[in-house]
């Protein structure tokens, strides 16, 4: 059944833009990025927008949609009221290239600082022996489409240019849980750079990353707060820090 | 125009950051050369993220009477004897070695009981072989690799001081041009998708790995970068393409809602025990088993159910018949009134499994399905039907080294090269396919630079290639891509689909020619900012010259066999068997000629039982016994 979609979309670049009204048709069952690529092969011929599996698992066409950080390919159009405007707009916290396309260089950077997996030097290709229930916790993690929502609505990132430099963000705090709940990764001390390199501490948990995250990764209670309840627990325990004093161990986390 | 590009000098350009080429380009820097990957999306997103069910390898963890001759023998009945043996034998002896390799860069495979890598049935495969992440084993695989990569970067940062020494990822950058010089390969031309500004590699040796051709289709699983690319690249810069004529429909896309028409569904889903129905609630696979399966699978209801409890005294079911047949059937139902109301037939795994054990081993199946259609695959059936997935037709290389033939210098591997597969892939080929092949490759294009060295670009070929991207601005009023394209995709579904006939095939051939001229007018508004009407252009010339190929191809070949079924010629006719169809490109248009299969040496020969040969060779091959 179409129906008339009333939109207003974001045109321009970082320095320069402005929303503009649209009004193009819509049929049950369509997304979001479906109108976008209407609009583009009717009106709009030059409006950019990022895209690739229209599926939900590249986490290619992040954007907000009425405010909300969204995969404009796994939001329905029938969310939204026949008389409601549907604004879309590029993703606040990266700035934009054009239109609906930002630069999201800034979690490729964060990415290279993560120490990468460490694979047990004496472990050969084929012997690896890991339980299910063991490779789970970290499985969670590595369901991650890297679409950077939670990066983009995380307040410490969006709300604070300057934190970019010191803050790693909810993608990658996950990405460091991941390796250090890794069954076989043999580099120590991770929840403790995560501390000290990548800025856990700034995180005051309020879960929005949690809460936009496509695939329901928990990554507040399951990757962050876990790390903070360990870093805390070594940082202000006096027997432990004793421990790994008089004993040098680095492994103590 | 030529003083605004920026220049590159790399030891090797991969284009594509897929597992195949991301494969590769692991592989070069390894041996200490310079890389550059170059790839339209960002990072990370390239279409290997699809893949779903898993990647198949004969590691014998589940059932350990798999190795890799049982693998051998499936791939090569899958691809109905079509298959170039040497890419067949070199994928199923090193797939093994290649999974176990990713578990050493931190993959993490779901497991056995034993804490072994967990294998998975899959259609065609004798023995529970995929190895799997739930159903999103492609994020694996290439999450695994990116990392891999971002580790040699740190490895870099760590000596040098700059992580980009030797490897450096060029995101939505589209290449327009192979470039070469003295007959050989000399680098890669092209532009920022950002912002249009043009972008020149000098490299000795390119490896192509840009995957599939799909959006030549109305319905397609592909994304948009399936525009055939690197099919295009290859055959303009002189290289062939082998069996275009061989598509694989995938029988199981969803079919609503429309806008998600073509979406792919996961053969696990098949594999992990659902059934296909007709309206009629009949289920029908039992009825297309054709003649060369009919020892492996059952064809009755209650042998088939019994095959999940023990598989060592039960045929297989028909389900899990190869993805040609059971497109097929669903294809015929459909046509013969037995379909669902949106034009597919029942997909139901509900009961077979319990809600919980299919969100856990289907998580993103049910999240698809009750996301975008509102069906909860653990109480109700899926609708399905054939959506084009992947094309076994490709660049024509060398088994061992990846090297196409023709071209010094360019390499292929993954999709976009041919031969491996046959006239029909099997799931879960494709996965181990990207690393055996992207490894190969990247050793190729290693061992080629060290011989040949370096070949720079003329000034002359630069300029060429510029004019070439600055041409659709310069026309106004011209042809509208999105339109040029959207014709394509009609003309391909309807008269180039899952059933051709002659007239049908000639009627495509003349309209594809068509619209070749008229994209010669395409104008583009707007400027080189990000301006997707103007990529498209260069996506559109891509998938254009893989039509033809495809639609040529395809005229020619006067049987049926895998992915190419001929209304006119429904049965499969032995001596076509020794038939490749290689196009190349005279700068007009593609033209084809039959060349001669290459043989099954005796080794390999005798792996089969020669009466099963006997259903697929002539009496003259069968009395030789392979090739020495």
């Amino acid at each position: 059944m179409a129906r008339t979609l009333k939109l207003r979309i974001w045109r321009g670049n970082d320095e320069d833009g402005a929303l503009q009204d649209v009004t193009v048709e819509g049929n049950n069952g369509e997304v979001v990025l479906d109108i976008i690529h209407r609009v583009q092969a009717t009106q709009l011929g030059d409006l950019a927008v990022r895209w690739n599996c229209k599926a939900g698992k590249c986490g290619s066409c992040s954007m907000e949609i009425n405010g909300k950080p969204r995969l404009a390919c796994m939001t329905q159009i029938s969310a939204y009221g026949d008389d409601e405007v549907i604004t879309i707009t590029p993703l606040r916290a990266f700035p934009v290239i054009k239109d609906l396309v930002t630069d999201v260089s800034f979690n490729y950077k964060k990415a290279l600082e993560v120490r990468a997996y460490e694979h047990p030097v004496d472990l050969k290709p084929g012997e690896a022996r890991m339980q299910q229930v063991d490779v789970e916790r970290s499985q969670e993690f590595r369901k991650c489409i890297e679409c950077f929502l939670c990066q983009d609505t995380c307040h410490v990132i969006r709300d604070h240019e300057e934190n970019k430099k010191s803050f790693a963000g909810p993608r990658f705090f996950i990405r460091i849980a991941e390796l250090d709940m890794h069954p076989l990764d043999t580099l120590r001390n991770r929840k403790q750079s995560a501390q000290t390199e990548h800025g856990l501490g700034m995180c005051n948990i309020t879960k929005c990353c949690t809460e936009v995250c496509p695939e329901h990764i928990r990554i507040t209670d399951n990757a962050i707060i876990p790390m903070k309840e360990r870093v805390v627990d070594v940082k202000y325990d006096p027997l432990r820090w004793l421990g790994s004093v008089i004993r040098k161990r680095d492994g103590i986390l | 125009m030529t003083q605004n590009i920026e220049r590159y000098k790399y030891d090797i350009v991969v284009i594509g950051a897929g597992g195949a080429g991301l494969r590769a380009a692991v592989e070069a820097r390894e041996a200490g050369l310079t890389v550059a990957i170059v790839c339209k999306s960002l990072f990370g997103k390239a279409h290997t993220v699809m893949a779903e069910g898993g990647a198949a390898a004969s590691m014998g963890n589940v059932n350990e009477k798999d190795n890799w001759m049982v693998h051998f023998r499936d791939t090569m009945r899958g691809g109905k004897f079509l298959n170039h043996y040497r890419m067949a034998e070199l994928h199923a002896k090193e797939a093994p070695d290649r999974i176990w390799e990713l578990e050493t860069w931190g993959a993490l495979f779901d497991r056995t009981k034993e804490g072994k890598i967990s294998q998975r049935n899959f259609g065609g495969h004798e023995y529970p072989r995929l190895a799997h992440v739930g159903d999103r084993t492609g994020l694996e695989l290439i999450r695994t690799m990116q990392q891999r990569i971002v580790a040699l970067q740190q490895i870099d940062a760590r000596e040098t001081g700059n992580p980009e020494t030797n490897i450096r990822v060029f995101a939505e950058v589209t290449i327009t041009e192979i470039l070469k010089e003295n007959g050989k390969v000399a680098g890669a031309y092209g532009y920022r998708r950002e912002n249009g500004v043009e972008v020149l590699f000098e490299a000795p040796a390119v490896v192509i790995a840009t995957g599939g051709v799909g959006k030549t289709f109305k319905i397609t699983s592909n994304s948009w970068e399936g525009t055939g690319d690197g099919h295009a690249l290859a055959l303009k810069a002189g290289a062939n393409l082998v069996d275009m004529e061989f598509l694989q429909f995938h029988p199981t896309g969803m079919v609503w809602p429309l806008s998600v028409k073509g979406i792919l569904v996961t053969e696990s889903v098949r594999g992990e025990g659902g059934i296909l129905t007709n309206s009629l609630g009949e289920r029908f696979m039992f009825k297309y088993i054709p003649d060369v399966f009919k020892n492996q699978y059952a064809d009755n209801v209650e042998e088939a159910d019994r095959w999940y409890i023990d598989q060592d005294n039960n045929r297989r079911p028909p389900e899990l018949l190869p993805r040609d047949e059971v497109a097929r059937a669903i294809n015929s139902e459909v046509k013969a009134g037995r379909g669902t109301e949106h034009g597919g037939v029942f997909l139901d795994v509900s009961k077979r499994l319990s809600a919980e054990i299919i969100k856990k081993r289907l998580p993103s199946m049910w999240h698809q399905f009750y996301e975008l259609a509102g069906v909860d695959i653990t109480k109700e059936a899926m609708e399905v039907g054939p959506t084009c997935h992947y094309v076994m037709g490709g660049v024509e290389v060398d088994p061992d080294t990846a090297a196409a033939v023709g071209v010094d210098g360019l390499f292929a591997a993954g999709e976009v090269a041919g031969g491996m597969h046959g006239s029909n892939r099997l799931g879960g080929n494709s996965l181990t396919d990207l690393l055996v092949f992207g490894r190969r490759a990247g050793m190729g294009a290693v061992a080629y630079v060290k011989s040949h060295g370096t070949n720079s670009v003329a000034d002359s070929t630069i300029e060429k290639a510029a004019t070439r991207i600055a041409a659709p601005f310069t026309r106004t009023g011209g042809e509208n891509a999105y339109s040029l394209h959207q014709e394509l995709q009609e003309i391909t579904h309807n008269l180039v689909g899952i059933i051709r006939t002659k007239a049908e095939l000639a009627e495509a051939i003349e309209k594809i020619a068509d619209i070749r001229k008229r994209s010669a007018n395409i104008s583009v508004t707007g400027d080189r900012m990000f301006n997707p009407g103007f990529h498209l252009a260069f996506d559109l010339d891509n998938m254009l010259l893989v039509a033809e190929s495809t639609a040529k191809s395809a005229l020619l070949r006067e049987e049926s066999r895998g992915g190419h079924t001929r209304d006119d010629f429904p049965g499969m006719n032995p001596t076509w068997r020794q038939v490749n169809h290689i196009s190349s490109f005279d700068g007009m248009k593609v033209n084809i000629k039959a060349q001669p299969l290459p043989v099954l040496p005796k080794e390999l020969f005798d792996l089969f039982d020669v009466h099963e040969l006997e259903k697929y060779m002539t009496p003259q091959e069968i009395s030789k016994g392979g090739s020495n």
